[in-house]
């Protein structure tokens, strides 16, 4: 790539890809992000170049980032004419070409099917899952291989900053934010602009921006998703953000689990400094900024803001308190603005199609879309992104095709740890920052954990406090002490030790760890259990007064038995039990010894004909 | 296992690749544990010697971050993702699972070095879940049946 000097350069860079550009050119491109990696896609992108060369054609293999239906990888679309196959195999490769490639005909047995009218879908768009996406943010990711910048200017990549540069003042681009209404995509829905503002105003030098891809939140991978299938979005639009700031250094700390975004961002980072979009004067203009990488190291505290200082400066991610606000004293004690890469990634669409724009989509309070994580108990896993204000009926059972295995839905979980569960009587909420957080829960990072009736909610309760015990840094009592606390009631609660009132001691050192805790890990850590005595108190006392679990799953109050009438006396259980405690003569039915049994599943998991039942 | 001098040795290079800068500590930390697996004691009184950091700081961070093992590794790393999709899809089935067959708790390395145990929270494949990686491979759809196959192959493939 060459350095461009100025605006002008990058227009004519662009123009001379887009001229270069046939849309009429077959072309397949393959998601290859880490969920379709997971299913061997790299070895059916292989297979698919082998098959061109082999048949002498001449059409690229384009490997892209996430398209976000994940539950259907491997996933292969065929340009121009955009069909859409799904769980595409190795065997599968030599007919996409000869017939589709080649000759535009459609493989009927690729084709997603809609359970529902049983009929096939040719094209992405019209697949249940997309239909009522508003992908602005994430759209692009199937279309660009991460890894070219030119696949990313093609579609206008960085005039945003070409615009902000050449024909708006660094207070323009700060009101044009705010005016959209941006808020922060990481947790808390803080405005942008306010910020961007207050490091703007702050003194110190040099100032600093930074994008939040630490994504901790487990169940959450949207972020991920974005830094592999799109990097330069978030860089252009930390670029920006640094304009507006009059930052000049910039970081990126990513999570240390997350190989491949670390290599696509660097990669794009690198490609951005050759072109001059990053460095000294970027596109010629005196207005000079750099990003580095800072990899995590694995601690879900360092995405809170001072932690996450401490950590690029090398220091034990140990959060500190705030009496003077990180736009001026973060970083090395420098003004610095620290934003979700999601948050990052909507800058430049702010920028391009302005404000006005902008602020038309979403809700009163809450702009724009979101890209939320759909997972667990659900049928179509994957990231969707939607504008502000949809339904959860129409996310969970419109877009997520409702809960396998015709069971029941009981809650979804929103907000990661920090965050709670919502119950079947609020499916018709419309999801933004505000309203989630009415109903006891969070938006956080858009994690949305979808569970069935074979989900215990003191188990989920259990499962957080968990974690946010594991993860305290330790520094603050109420935090520390107070949330293993709580953890031990929960422990017992499920082990059938519980004891009246325990909901209510709950409650009560809920209000101590909320208010005594320095950083909103400790400030936060309540809500799971908060929302799930709200919603489901009646299986906390079933827990406690009957010692039962509903759904099947605290193994101390859960036994196995054999249903006479379902049990073929295969003898399958009796291989997989690690106890001995199956026993039966062959072709008759089975017994479980309760004695034995010590709960693992795996009888379950290996009978043919659904004769085991938990009770 | 490497002999102290190569520790060392290997220490002042990756030290050096940073320049020194002081703000580099994990990231320091990060290169040498993907040198030897893990970050053996030599490394850490090394790396505080060259950076002109005390013991005290870098052990510190050693041992802060969740993704630094102060022992060594087995010969494969079996991580399974306790993330909240992986957990209400059963994943504390199959950490169980693990723990029966490969006859160690999380965080253990097992006696002949084979196999270390560890858990993560989210790999980022929620759609595949429940997760398990091994190494660099990821493991979807995993079923208790599954874990059996798997093991039995890298035994296998170790011999
Ligand atoms: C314990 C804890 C963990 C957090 N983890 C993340 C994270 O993984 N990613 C993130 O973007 N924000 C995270 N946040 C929120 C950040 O502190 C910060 O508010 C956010 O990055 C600001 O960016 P935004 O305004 O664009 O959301 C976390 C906060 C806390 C208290
Ligand atoms: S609230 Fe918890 S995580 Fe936050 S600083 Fe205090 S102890 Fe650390
Ligand atoms: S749950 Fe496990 S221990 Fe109990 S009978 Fe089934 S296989 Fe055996
Ligand atoms: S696997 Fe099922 S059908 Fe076979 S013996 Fe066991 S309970 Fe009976
Ligand atoms: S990783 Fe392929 S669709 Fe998400
Ligand atoms: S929770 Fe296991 S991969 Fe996300």
């Amino acid at each position: 790539m060459i350095k461009m000097n100025n605006t002008e350069a990058l227009r004519q860079v662009q123009d001379d890809l887009k001229s270069q550009y046939d849309p009429k050119k077959k072309l397949v491109t393959i998601c290859a992000g880490t969920g379709c990696r997971g299913y061997g896609c790299i070895k059916v992108k292989e297979e698919l170049e082998a098959e061109i060369k082999k048949q002498n054609m001449d059409v690229e293999v384009r490997a892209t980032g996430c398209f976000g239906f994940c539950e259907k990888g491997p996933l292969v679309i065929i340009h121009p004419e955009k069909i859409f196959y799904q769980q595409v195999k190795i065997k599968d490769v030599p007919d996409i070409i000869s017939k589709t490639v080649a000759q535009g005909d459609v493989l009927e047995k690729l084709l997603y099917r809609d359970p529902q009218t049983n009929e096939t879908i040719m094209k992405e768009e019209d697949v249940p899952f997309y239909k009522k996406q508003n992908r602005l943010v994430f759209g692009q990711n199937g279309m660009i291989d991460p890894t070219r910048i030119e696949d990313y200017l093609i579609i206008g990549g960085y005039s945003a900053l070409a615009k902000a540069l050449s024909g708006m003042t660094p207070e323009g681009v700060i009101s044009e934010v705010k005016k959209a209404g941006l808020r922060g995509r990481g947790g808390g829905g803080f405005l942008a602009g306010i910020k961007w503002e207050g490091s703007r105003r702050a003194h110190g030098e040099p100032k600093y921006v930074i994008g939040n891809g630490d994504e901790g939140d487990p169940g959450a991978y949207m972020d991920r998703s974005l830094m592999e299938g799109n990097p330069h979005s978030v860089i252009e639009g930390m670029i920006i953000g640094a304009y507006a700031i009059g930052a000049s250094e910039g970081y990126i700390y990513v999570r240390n689990e997350y190989p491949l975004a670390v290599i696509h961002l660097t990669m794009a980072i690198e490609s951005a400094r050759e072109a001059g979009l990053l460095g000294r004067n970027i596109l010629g203009t005196d207005f000079s900024f750099d990003i580095k990488i800072s990899k995590g190291g694995g601690a879900f505290v360092c995405g809170e803001s001072s932690a996450l200082f401490a950590s690029i400066e090398g220091r034990a991610g140990e959060p500190r308190a705030k009496y003077v606000h990180a736009v001026e004293k973060g970083l090395w004690d420098k003004p610095t603005v620290l934003n979700n890469v999601e948050t990052w990634a909507n800058v430049p669409l702010i920028i391009s199609k302005g404000a006005d724009w902008y602020a038309s989509i979403g809700t009163e309070n809450s702009k724009g879309t979101k890209i939320f994580s759909l997972v667990g108990k659900i049928n179509n896993t994957g990231l969707i992104e939607v504008p502000m204000g949809m339904t959860l009926r129409e996310i969970i059972y419109g877009m997520g095709g409702g809960i396998p295995k015709g069971r029941k839905f009981k809650a979804v979980q929103t907000g990661g740890p920090s965050g709670g569960c919502i119950p079947e009587s609020l499916l018709d909420l419309q999801v933004d920052f505000d309203r989630l957080y009415e109903v006891g829960s969070m938006m956080g990072s858009g994690g949305m954990i979808v569970m069935d009736d074979r989900s215990c909610m003191v188990d989920v309760a259990k499962y957080f406090l968990a974690f946010l015990q594991e993860e305290s840094c330790g520094k603050c009592v109420p935090c520390r002490e107070g949330v293993r606390r709580m953890r031990e009631i929960l422990e017992d609660i499920c082990a059938g030790k519980g004891e009246e009132g325990d909901v209510e001691l709950l409650e009560h050192i809920s209000t101590g760890v909320a208010d005594g805790s320095l950083c909103a890990l400790g400030g936060s850590a309540p809500n799971p259990v908060l929302s799930t005595i709200k919603y489901f108190r009646e299986e906390y006392d079933a827990h406690i007064r009957d010692h039962r679990c509903p759904a099947g799953v605290c193994k101390a109050l859960i036994t196995y038995s054999i249903d006479p009438g379902k049990c073929t006396g295969c003898g399958l259980c009796i291989k997989v039990c690690p106890t001995q405690a199956v026993s039966g003569e062959k072709k008759k039915a089975h017994a479980i010894n309760n004695d034995l049994c010590t709960r693992c599943g795996a009888c379950i998991e290996s009978c043919k004909f659904d004769a085991i039942n938990v009770k | 296992m490497s002999k102290v001098s190569d520790i060392k040795l290997k220490t002042k290079q990756i030290v050096k690749k940073h320049k020194g800068d002081k703000s580099a500590l994990i990231a320091v930390l990060q290169d040498i544990q993907e040198a030897f697996n893990y970050l053996p004691k030599e490394a850490l009184i090394a790396v505080g010697d060259a950076m002109g950091i005390p013991a005290s700081r870098v052990y510190e961070v050693a041992t802060f971050y969740n993704a630094f093992s102060l022992n060594p590794r087995g010969e494969h790393i079996v991580k399974i993702c306790v993330g909240t999709a992986c957990h209400v899809r059963g994943a504390s089935a199959i950490l169980d699972k693990f723990e029966r067959t490969l006859l160690i708790k999380p965080g253990e390395t097992n006696q002949d070095q084979k196999f270390s145990l560890e858990l993560v929270n989210c790999v980022g494949a929620c759609a595949l879940g429940p997760v398990v990686v091994i190494d660099t491979e990821y493991h979807g759809q995993m079923t208790m049946a599954k874990v059996d196959k798997i093991i039995g192959k890298l035994k296998e493939g170790a011999q």
